[in-house]
């Protein structure tokens, strides 16, 4: 379940525009389109609801817990425990292989590891052959798979993603749409997307268009 | 490496010098300079001043504070080794024990340090032939009277292990045999400085007060003329400590520019790992982990270097002064290198942390 009280938000530099949100309530395994032009804050939305920024009004609930009021140290651990985050561009540690990323994802949730979990994974992702590969050595499409699977290891409550879509073709596309549907629903987790891209809309009754 | 290399050449140098001038009290030798004097009787490495007679030498010991006196004669060497005529007193005042064979009784029989032995391959028995002058060659050889190996010394860490000994009388009869038509009567023995010890350092002042003055010879105190020595060199050393701290001080400057670089260029990685739930203080140590594994190795790496350093330093020393240097276990002041070498690392790595909490996780993650 998350929910948002009506969110307001403005970076430090800027203090005359601030954004101003629409509430956002999903019910447990409801998932959630948000759309709009660019620079509107869709982003800055999915930032709010992860706690990686402080919004200036408003709280985020996610099941019964309200992220902005944690302390940071708490605050950390809860995104490290109940928050996927699915980022616009993958980001990965480099020095480890596509294994070794998982399960440093999974050791830092602080979570019990699941191996697996861990296994299915990279099967259902198609990342069997590439366990053992460095993440440079992985291809576009690879790496959006991979960045899915940081995403959804440690099973959060609820997985956001950041224009997941945005690079890739028709045929990955729909297959990165299933994906994440898939494993929000073995997850029993909210699925939150960020999206201009035509191709996903029909894939989600619900949109919050900003 | 410069610091360790430093520390160790100043401590041994200073350990070794102090080591091999405590035997004796004062040199007597010719006029000169003082700290040739002491540099050349006792610890072989500078050209004597010149040579004094015997006669005169042993006016010296009749005065009531000498407690002994050992004559020293040398001018000639084998292979670049000197050979030391002495009394068999010598030897017992460095506490030298035969390794093997037997001490040197007779004219022409010789008793070989332990370096010199080992370098030249010398055995019981073997027969050598010095040359004139204190240097290797081959112009003047005193072929005519070779000498006898009786013994080989136990290593003392003290000149003795790079000098051949013999008596005086041989020193003086291989010049004889060479001199046979010159005037070279027993009158005229020479040597060249007189080792003495006293019963009191006041009878030493006053000794050497009237030796300096009321005679043709010179007399020098080993200590006084090392501590000169190792004051000079101290200002050398001081420098090159100076120059180390200003080297080392960049290092941490640059341990700190790099820890800085590795923030800014590993952001995402840092950030990326700030949204699995890590907190700053955990990346704070990661980060200080990565910085004080670098700098250790450095360290080490920087101590081996260091005393690869003085080994190539003591193969040099060991060939032109015969003087070598030992590779030693790491020491105190070389312990607390490592504790500012860490201590560097810890304020690098406070200093770098700044631009830790002012990561925004939101701002690097989120541009696409």
């Amino acid at each position: 379940m998350v929910r948002t009280t009506s969110l307001s938000f403005a970076y430090q530099n800027s203090k005359n525009h601030t954004f101003y949100f629409p509430r956002i309530d999903l019910t447990s395994k409801e998932n959630a389109l948000i759309i709009g032009p660019s620079g509107i804050g869709k982003t800055t939305l999915l930032h709010l609801m992860a706690g990686l920024l402080i919004p200036k009004k408003g709280n985020v609930y996610i099941g019964n817990t309200l992220i902005h009021q944690l302390t940071r140290s708490q605050l950390n651990d809860f995104r490290g425990k109940h928050i996927g985050l699915i980022f616009q561009r993958a980001y990965f540690i480099k020095s480890l292989t596509v294994q070794e990323n998982l399960s440093m994802r999974e050791k830092l949730s602080r979570k019990t590891i699941d191996l697996h979990r861990r296994k299915q994974l990279i099967e259902q992702l198609e990342l069997t052959e590439i366990k053992n590969k460095k993440v440079h050595e992985i291809s576009e499409g690879q790496r959006q798979r991979l960045s899915i699977a940081l995403g959804v290891v440690h099973k959060p409550k609820v997985i956001l993603a950041d224009e997941p879509t945005s690079n890739l073709d028709d045929a990955n596309c729909e297959r990165v749409i299933s994906l994440l549907k898939k494993e929000a629903q073995i997850c029993k987790s909210n699925l939150v997307i960020i999206t201009h891209d035509q191709r996903v809309k029909s894939h989600f009754k619900k949109h919050i268009t900003l | 490496m410069l610091t360790t290399f430093v520390l160790q050449i100043s401590k041994q140098l200073n350990h070794h010098l102090q080591e091999n001038s405590k035997p004796f009290d004062m040199v007597i030798g010719a006029k000169g300079s003082p700290l040739q004097l002491v540099l050349s009787a006792i610890l072989h490495i500078d050209n004597p001043t010149g040579n004094i007679s015997l006669d005169e030498a042993l006016g010296v010991l009749k005065n009531p504070m000498v407690k002994d006196a050992i004559p020293v004669s040398y001018g000639d060497n084998y292979k670049g080794y000197k050979i030391l005529g002495t009394s068999d007193k010598y030897l017992l005042r460095y506490r030298a024990t035969l390794k093997e064979g037997a001490l040197n009784v007779q004219d022409f029989e010789t008793v070989f340090g332990f370096e010199v032995a080992k370098k030249l391959n010398i055995r019981i028995g073997d027969s050598v032939v010095s040359s004139h002058g204190l240097l290797q060659n081959e112009i003047e050889v005193h072929d005519e009277k070779p000498f006898i190996v009786t013994g080989i010394l136990a290593p003392t860490g003290t000149v003795i292990d790079n000098l051949i000994i013999t008596n005086l009388e041989s020193i003086w009869k291989v010049h004889d045999f060479e001199d046979e038509h010159e005037e070279y009567s027993e009158e005229h023995k020479e040597i060249t400085a007189l080792l003495l010890n006293f019963r009191n350092p006041i009878g030493a002042l006053q000794f050497s007060r009237f030796i300096n003055k009321e005679t043709g010879l010179q007399a020098a105190f080993p200590k006084f003329e090392i501590d000169r020595l190792l004051k000079f060199l101290g200002i050398g050393f001081r420098t090159i400590n100076s120059i180390a701290i200003v080297i080392f001080l960049i290092a941490g400057l640059s341990i700190f520019i790099n820890l800085i670089k590795t923030v800014r260029e590993r952001k995402h990685e840092l950030a990326l790992l700030r949204t699995y739930g890590t907190n700053t203080f955990q990346l704070l140590k990661l980060i200080f982990f990565e910085a004080l594994f670098l700098s250790l190795i450095g360290g080490v790496l920087g101590w081996f270097l260091g005393r690869v350093g003085i080994l190539l330093f003591s193969t040099l020393a060991t060939n032109g002064y015969t003087y070598h240097f030992e590779i030693s276990v790491p020491d105190i002041e070389e312990f607390f290198l490592l504790i500012a070498i860490i201590l560097i690392t810890i304020l690098a790595t406070i200093l770098a942390s700044f631009s830790l909490f002012k990561l925004n996780i939101s701002k690097t993650l989120g541009d696409a």
